[in-house]
């Protein structure tokens, strides 16, 4: 045990420095949370995420589990998966979900914004060419559908087509008739979701709240 | 829009009933005598032709005229938008109370028409609380709860009682010279003027447009701080009767248990009516046109339930609007469910208007001035400063609780946004002149912090939230991509609460959401409706739905709906038509038809609207309307002489709204034919332009008695074809049959688009393929901002994936030269772009 939480103030230490900002409270309470999740072993697998009962019920449970071993959200410029992960990548997933405090500046939040969003889009830019195909789209929204019921497949992808021309006609207004829309990129992302004011939402809460602004990551990031 | 101006009337006059009986009480009795004699005297003198019986129906009759005078003054202030942009609505209304007020107490000597609390906490009140509840933004509500129940619990109490302290502390320092008000007195003045009024809240921040979390907690503050209210009012109220010296801890702590008992009792009681109208609205198909009458009366008796109970009654109707929304819009027919909205906005806006007016009113009373300059001073800066405090220093360690801290400036809003209102007028008229000495002090006084904090407070909120540059709440609809993202959104968070092994908000709101789906939805919901919820499917079909309105106006525009059916069999039998071997048999056959049609046509309802989901802002678009205008004007002209019945059962009126459903029906199968065709990898075979022609010579020959037969089935197996072909792809003659026949019915009546449901009886069943929602056909809302000329499918390229497909909308789209005839060619069909967009 003690070894353990050796390793987590190492691991808090290093990612202090890479723009996580919770307290050791916290990092111990997610630790013992990977803990139970990977059985006490040192890394957690698909298998272990796909066990939580709680998630059985989430319909796009395959892709926030997918998002848990995508590369790109480590901010280490990698392209990927990962097969297994170990804490350090588990807190920076989780990162993405840290909420913002009055401390925070301007320039912070709108990193955060942007990172948040950005995990969304990787959340749908399966294949990472940088743009969220009509393919990736429907996927998205059949998974998304496919708990409720009463919407069947055909339903589904015909939503995901009509949101899809829509989000077509609203970026690019005056299209030549050659022009070719490929899809989603970040940029029209970013455009779409304005409205919705997710960057502001998204956040959870995790055991203790206090959070600790650190802002030695400002310099890396 | 006939509709609304329906329901409008009928608001008008609901609300002359809730007025009328209490300004009984505020009418005056005046000439009573005069009258009765004169009446009496001209019956003597053998019968009269007309008598004139003012006094008979004098009190409706004001009571009628004042809210008639109260309308059109609003409209008046409506008319003149460069007003109504700097002063809001509310001020210039009691503004307007004011000058009415002066006339009537230039004319009779003495104010005849005052707002008593009867009349307002009976008549007035409910139905803007019902509105509030029932249009309340329930997730959001229920996100800032707490911070919610903080501000209207202890801030309430906060208000109330440093109010009363400071007020007693400077009245004992001898700021406002001689006044016979005790301790007890001036908290129960506090409590009465402590609320935050929802009636000012509205009024004032609906123009305002801030965003929705600063909005939801001035707004739920001033719904919920009613039970603190009315417990402190009655606590207050007992221990002024009861006299300083009674008092003790058995009495503070009963006052204390009553605060929970009358809050939690009220919401209970709102609950329970809530559920009952939700289960009543259930089982209530039968009688359609009474259904949105539950909503009301049961909503009513939930308040009156409460009053009853001495709870709070405000909690009761609030809950339980919030509580049946969701059921009784999925349980009720969907025309019921916008008059229930229009119907519930006359009222609540209705009552609203009349509210200020009768504010305006009441000033004018020299009976009730009492001045006291020290009084009247000092209370209005204490209602501010106080209010201020308050909300800074509840804020300050709700932030320490809160995910997203409410920032200074939203805090500056909130405490300025803490408007009084009718509410503590009520209260302070209601306190007993025996008890309290000064009570005219106290109402003058009241009035004085209502019109302060209405007008002046109103007038400046507007630059404020501008100068502050407060985040404003986007006023657009959300688009279909909003939705879906949202709903990812939704169920990212819970995961994510789920693998770190948090109880966190979206935890208990998934759980909730779960248990809400499996248990009350079952019990609450129609089985039917259980089907249609989904809010996501909603916008899609609304989407649609517009879709099919502006095609049809795109066919009127056109001069006909000919291109709607858009099957390339059409074109030939357009050329067919032409021939003058049909203009030979076609009168007979026409007669034939439309004989038939007056009669089958007439018994048969609405067509189901079960799918037909249309928000108001839907019907208010000018677009809409204009298409119900052109179809309304042209489209059914030829039958319309067979509806001219009254019934008070069926509501004949709107029969226009489910010929757009019908013509949207129809709309919808050939889009959804060549969807499925192309579905199946069959393209629509080309040589399906020729077989109709062959195929109508024959039916011809055949003489008008099989054509007769034919067209009663049609419409069944044109239903079938649509949901039962995908096995067999395309059947050319399956299908050109009933639109031959189709055709010809409308030939006649110019109108194209119509096909008779002739075997649909009085009960009006779903075609199958609509049942099956399943077979959704895609929104082509996109499409209608893409022009579709041959030439834009090159637009779509990127999302087409087969080439297959865009061969035949080519051969679709290009029919033989040699058929063409002088008309225009129809518009290619939007839904051979979407075919070869879904390949």
């Amino acid at each position: 045990m003690r070894t353990n939480y050796r390793w987590i103030s190492d691991v808090s230490s290093c990612c202090c420095l890479c723009f996580f900002s919770v307290s050791p409270e916290q990092i111990k309470n997610l630790h013992k949370r990977f803990q139970q999740l990977s059985d006490n072993e040192e890394t957690i697998s698909r298998e272990n995420l796909e066990k939580i009962p709680a998630l059985a019920n989430n319909p796009i449970r395959k892709q926030i589990i997918d998002a848990f071993f995508d590369k790109r959200n480590q901010h280490q410029n990698e392209v990927g998966a990962f097969q297994e992960i170990g804490f350090e990548q588990f807190l920076m997933v989780m990162s993405h979900f840290r909420p913002p405090t009055l401390k925070t500046t301007e320039e912070e939040r709108e990193a955060m914004r942007k990172e948040k969003l950005r995990f969304l889009f990787n959340m749908h830019d399966t294949d990472n060419d940088g743009t969220i195909t009509l393919e990736e789209y429907r996927k998205v929204v059949e998974e998304l559908l496919s708990k409720s019921g009463a919407i069947g497949l055909e339903a589904a992808k015909a939503i995901a087509d009509a949101a899809m021309l829509e989000v077509a006609s609203t970026n690019v207004p005056h299209m030549a008739p050659d022009d070719f829309y490929e899809g989603i990129t970040f940029e029209h992302f970013e455009q779409i979701l304005k409205g919705l004011e997710m960057e502001s939402r998204m956040h959870i809460r995790f055991l203790d709240v206090d959070t600790m602004t650190m802002r030695c990551g400002k310099s890396k990031s | 829009m006939r509709r609304c101006g329906f329901v409008h009337l009928l608001g008008s006059v609901l609300l002359i009933g809730f007025v009328s009986s209490v300004s009984c009480e505020a009418a005056l009795t005046g000439h009573e005598s005069n009258h009765s004699e004169h009446e009496h005297g001209s019956s003597l003198s053998g019968i009269p032709i007309v008598t004139f019986k003012w006094h008979h129906v004098e009190t409706p009759y004001l009571v009628a005229l004042f809210i008639l005078v109260s309308f059109l003054a609003k409209l008046v202030i409506e008319a003149n938008h460069h007003v109504t942009n700097i002063i809001p609505e509310s001020a210039l209304l009691i503004c307007f109370g004011f000058i009415l007020g002066g006339i009537i107490w230039g004319a009779d000597k003495v104010q005849t028409f005052t707002l008593t609390p009867t009349v307002f906490f009976f008549y007035l009140l409910p139905q803007v609380i019902l509105d509030a509840g029932y249009s309340m933004p329930n997730k959001l509500f229920f996100s800032n709860m707490g911070a919610i129940l903080v501000y209207a619990v202890i801030g309430t109490c906060w208000n109330a009682a440093s109010l009363g302290l400071s007020l007693w502390g400077c009245h004992m320092g001898g700021a406002m010279g001689d006044l016979d008000i005790g301790l007890l007195q001036y908290l129960l003045f506090g409590s009465l003027i402590a609320a935050v009024d929802p009636v000012a809240v509205i009024a004032v921040f609906e123009q305002v447009h801030v965003n929705e979390v600063l909005f939801i907690m001035v707004f739920g503050e001033s719904l919920l701080n009613d039970g603190v209210t009315v417990v402190l009012f009655n606590v207050f109220d007992a221990f002024v009767s009861l006299g300083g010296a009674k008092i003790n801890a058995v009495e503070i702590i009963k006052g204390i248990i009553s605060f929970f008992v009358v809050a939690f009792g009220g919401s209970l009681v709102g609950f329970v009516f809530g559920l009952l109208i939700s289960l009543l609205t259930r089982c209530t198909k039968n009688i359609q046109i009474i259904e949105p009458g539950f909503v009301f009366v049961l909503g009513y008796l939930a308040y009156l339930t409460a009053e009853m109970l001495s709870l709070s009654a405000i909690l009761s109707i609030v809950f339980c609007g919030m509580c049946c929304q969701k059921y009784i819009n999925a349980n009720m027919d969907e025309n019921s469910v916008n008059t229930v909205r229009y119907a519930m906005k006359v009222f609540a806006n209705g009552s609203e208007t009349i509210i200020f007016v009768f504010l305006g009113i009441s000033a004018i009373d020299k009976t009730l001035w009492v001045w006291n300059t020290g009084f009247i001073l000092l209370t209005l800066l204490f209602v501010i400063v106080y209010r201020f405090i308050g909300v800074f220093f509840l804020t300050w360690i709700l932030n320490k609780f809160r995910l997203v801290p409410l920032e200074v400036i939203d805090q500056v809003i909130m405490s300025y946004g803490g408007l009084r209102g009718a509410v503590a007028y009520g209260l302070a008229m209601m306190l007993d002149e025996n008890k309290i000495k000064e009570k005219n002090l106290m109402v003058c006084t009241t009035l004085i912090v209502v019109y302060f904090t209405v007008i002046i407070q109103g007038i400046t909120m507007k630059p404020l939230v501008t100068w502050l540059k407060v985040r404003r709440a986007a006023v657009s609809e959300l688009t279909l991509i909003e939705k879906v993202q949202n709903k990812v959104f939704d169920h990212m968070l819970v995961a994510i609460e789920d693998i770190s092994g948090q109880i966190g908000h979206n935890y208990m709101r998934d759980k909730w959401n779960y248990f809400e789906e499996k248990w009350m939805s079952k019990v609450l919901m129609k089985p039917s409706a259980r089907k249609n919820r989904d809010r996501l499917f909603k916008v899609f079909h609304q989407l649609n739905l517009k879709d099919a309105m502006s095609y049809v106006a795109e066919g009127e525009r056109r001069g006909s709906l000919e291109f709607i059916r858009n099957d390339h069999a059409y074109i030939d039998f357009k050329k067919k038509f032409d021939d003058d071997y049909y203009e030979e048999v076609m009168p007979d056959i026409m007669a034939d038809m439309s004989d038939d049609h007056g009669e089958i046509r007439d018994p048969v309802p609405s067509v189901s609207l079960e799918m037909h989901e249309q928000n108001m802002k839907a019907v208010r678009d000018s677009e809409d309307v204009n298409t119900h205008h052109l179809l309304q004007q042209h489209l059914y002209r030829g039958r319309k002489q067979h509806r001219h019945r009254y019934s008070r059962s069926h509501f004949d009126v709107n029969k226009d709204e489910g010929e757009v459903q019908e013509v949207f029906q129809r709309t919808m199968r050939s889009r959804l034919e060549s969807f499925k065709s192309a579905k199946m990898g069959v393209a629509p075979p080309k040589s399906l332009s020729k077989h109709p022609k062959k195929e109508q010579q024959q039916k011809m020959s055949n003489g008008k008695s099989l054509d007769k037969t034919r067209s009663y089935y049609s419409g069944d197996e044109d239903f079938e074809f649509s949901e039962g072909d995908s096995a067999s792809g395309f059947n050319p003659s399956y299908n050109s049959m009933p639109m031959r026949v189709t055709y010809r019915a409308g030939a006649g009546i110019e109108n194209l688009g119509f096909m008779p449901d002739l075997d649909s009886g009085p009960s009006v069943q779903l075609p199958r393929w609509l049942e099956d929602s399943s077979s959704v056909v895609p929104s082509q809302r996109a499409q209608v901002q893409l022009p579709w000329t041959p030439s834009s499918l090159r637009r779509l390229a990127p999302l087409r994936t087969s080439t297959r497909s865009t061969d035949s909308f080519m051969m679709a789209d290009a029919p033989p030269n040699a058929q063409q005839i002088d008309l225009p060619p129809p518009p290619s069909p939007p839904t051979l772009l979407l075919l070869k967009f879904l390949v």
